[in-house]
């Protein structure tokens, strides 16, 4: 595993967006105070003229969007997942959501992978909020390459759009010849038919790992990795809860709304198979290295085997 | 102000007003107390300074307003349909089901709505965003927010002044409606935004107050916020709410409540009456 590349999502976000200034001469991006760790700093490098530090008031960072986006300019809003979608998240509701402007929030340090700052500031909740917004398409990629695809791809939809990165480094697992972003396609990494396990953002090379180690038992899981998580990719969820009759969801997130929920009520409504879902189990983290609170809060790829093993005994 | 001018624009600031009270009984809901405390400066706003096109109401160049106290939508929708940009008929239609007219004001179904708004305080971000955006691009156009002296109370308002003034944004004007009352009684009494111009002044911009109800006052301090660059402008108007309809008056009971037929019915007779007066002259 020592040739493996491992990035944080939120690098590639800066990047992405620095890639993409001369490309879009017109687009703008706001952060609240957290330039440096949001990594929009990266795009104030490549295009200082066009990035505007709203100050630690994301409140009215998310105003200020919507006003850019009522004249037809491409907006970015950055701040960590904990104030983009937390304490701001009436503003993006009824400035953003309800006039359904085309605006992009780049949300960083989403989940408990935030480490050492602790609970205050690990955002568990944005998806499930996030979700909660009619017309509000959210994007967790799982990978540098996945997460510069996806700010693309934000850029040139229109309408609200939410994308949450990371800030520790991951794996990367999309450096394929034939990759390729399509918003709101899931993406089938390993086919199989015991079990379905579903993931997204960081929990998407876990999955994976979990589906190879099953293999070594003669369990046949197959991965699919949900980069969009509103607008669901619905078609492909029923195939798998059809052909595999059980699915386990992994996210770095609440399990209370999150891509379990949005998966097991897709589900329950066209094909009702057992769905466990493995995320944060309705509590509140605390300060640690990153990768020993995702095991200590079982974020783990063999806690996602145990979970396939036990969808699989659920079966009828 | 030129006379004629002057005479015409109270007329129409008259036929807003009953525009207001006609959507509000027809809706048998709303808020006409601080709906007619601004009737004068939008009609002034619409009628004698921005530069709209009602025919072209998305056209790129207009000047643009922000109601950011969204619950006085009966006078944003009154004058927007007394300048032509949709039918006056709308009105009786307010708050229904399948109406155009929402509740508070909705830029995605209604001509000449700028930003929707009536989430109090952020009405005036969205005003800095559009601001910005002009200066961005050296367009000519002006930004003009209405806020309720109520309204500033919410925190996100300050933060937006201190985004307007550090990225001196003088291509904005925000306009606050200083009637005195809120739901829960004098503003002095509930939450105290006194001393507004103090506030206002500390935080970067520069500020006229002004009469609300003076088309000349309103003329002339819109001239003076037209001259000044570098900062944002703060006009805090002087109002009267309830203006024009004298049991409506200083009375925080008609900030959100309908008026029955009768009440109705004598509100209109004295615009009416004040109509009649006004061409009589």
């Amino acid at each position: 595993m020592a040739d493996v590349i491992k990035k944080a999502t939120r690098e590639s976000y800066g990047e992405a967006l620095a890639e993409l200034s001369a490309e879009y001469p017109d687009m703008v991006v706001l952060d609240a105070d957290l330039a440096a760790a949001t990594k929009t700093g990266t795009f104030k490098k490549a295009a200082p003229d066009r990035f505007f530090d709203c100050g630690i008031a994301e409140a009215n960072m998310m105003g200020v969007a919507a006003g850019i986006a009522t004249t037809g300019r491409k907006v970015f809003a950055s701040s960590f997942a904990m104030f983009a979608a937390g304490r701001a998240f009436e503003i993006v509701r009824n400035a953003i959501g309800y006039p359904h402007l085309n605006v992009n929030i780049g949300a960083t340090h989403a989940g408990i992978s935030v480490g050492e700052d602790g609970a205050t500031h690990q955002c568990n909740e944005d998806i499930a909020l996030m979700r909660t917004i009619p017309g509000m398409t959210i994007i967790s990629p799982s990978d540098d390459i996945e997460a510069k695809a996806a700010v693309r791809a934000a850029l040139e939809f229109d309408g609200p759009c939410y994308l949450r990165f990371g800030r520790l480094a991951v794996p990367v697992i999309n450096d394929v010849p034939d990759y390729k972003f399509e918003l709101g396609k899931g993406v089938t990494l390993r086919d199989g038919n015991d079990v379905t396990i579903v993931a997204t953002g960081l929990m998407v090379y876990k999955a994976v790992e979990a589906a190879d180690a099953l293999k070594a038992e003669g369990i046949n899981a197959r991965v699919i990795n949900i980069h969009t998580i509103k607008p669901l990719d619905r078609e492909l969820i029923i195939k798998a809860a059809k052909e595999t009759g059980a699915i386990v969801t992994a996210e770095e997130a609440t399990v209370i709304g999150g891509l379990g929920s949005a998966v097991a009520e897709t589900v329950t409504e066209e094909c009702p198979v057992p769905v466990l879902k493995l995320g944060i189990n309705d509590v509140f983290g605390h300060s640690g290295p990153a990768v020993d609170l995702l095991e200590e809060f079982g974020l783990t790829s063999a806690n996602i085997a145990a979970f396939a093993k036990k969808a699989i005994g659920l079966k009828k | 102000m030129d006379e004629t001018l002057r005479k015409d624009l109270e007329k129409k600031a008259c036929k807003v007003r009953m525009g207001v009270i006609e959507g509000v009984y027809n809706a048998k809901s709303g808020h006409p107390g601080g709906s007619l405390s601004i009737c004068d400066i939008l009609t002034y706003l619409y009628f004698a300074r921005m530069h709209v096109d009602p025919k072209n109401p998305k056209m790129e160049d207009r000047d643009r307003l922000v109601l950011s106290k969204g619950h006085c939508a009966p006078a944003l929708y009154s004058v927007l349909a007394q300048r032509g940009f949709f039918d006056p008929e709308e009105l009786k239609k307010l708050r229904h089901i399948g109406a155009m007219l929402q509740g508070h004001p909705d830029m995605k179904h209604i001509p000449g709505v700028d930003m929707s708004s009536g989430s109090l305080g952020q009405g005036i971000s969205a005003a800095c965003g559009i601001a910005l955006s002009g200066k961005i691009s050296s367009s000519s156009y002006k930004v003009y927010c209405v806020l309720g002296d109520g309204e500033i109370e919410e925190g996100q308002v300050w933060e937006a002044a201190m985004f307007a003034a550090h990225y001196k944004l003088d291509n904005l004007v925000a306009v606050v409606d200083n009637n005195g009352l809120q739901i829960d009684g004098k503003i002095t009494d509930v939450m105290s935004p006194m001393p507004i111009d103090k506030k206002f002044e500390s935080f970067g911009w520069y500020v006229i107050t002004v009469d609300a109800h003076d088309f000349d006052a309103l003329e002339r301090a819109f001239d003076e916020a037209e001259k000044i660059s570098g900062k944002p402008v703060a006009i805090i108007q002087k109002s009267v709410k309830g203006k024009g309809v004298s049991f409506m008056e200083n009375q925080v009971g008609w900030h959100g409540k309908a008026p029955n037929e009768e009440e109705y019915k004598s509100a209109m007779a004295e615009l009416q009456k004040t109509y009649d007066s006004l061409n009589a002259e």
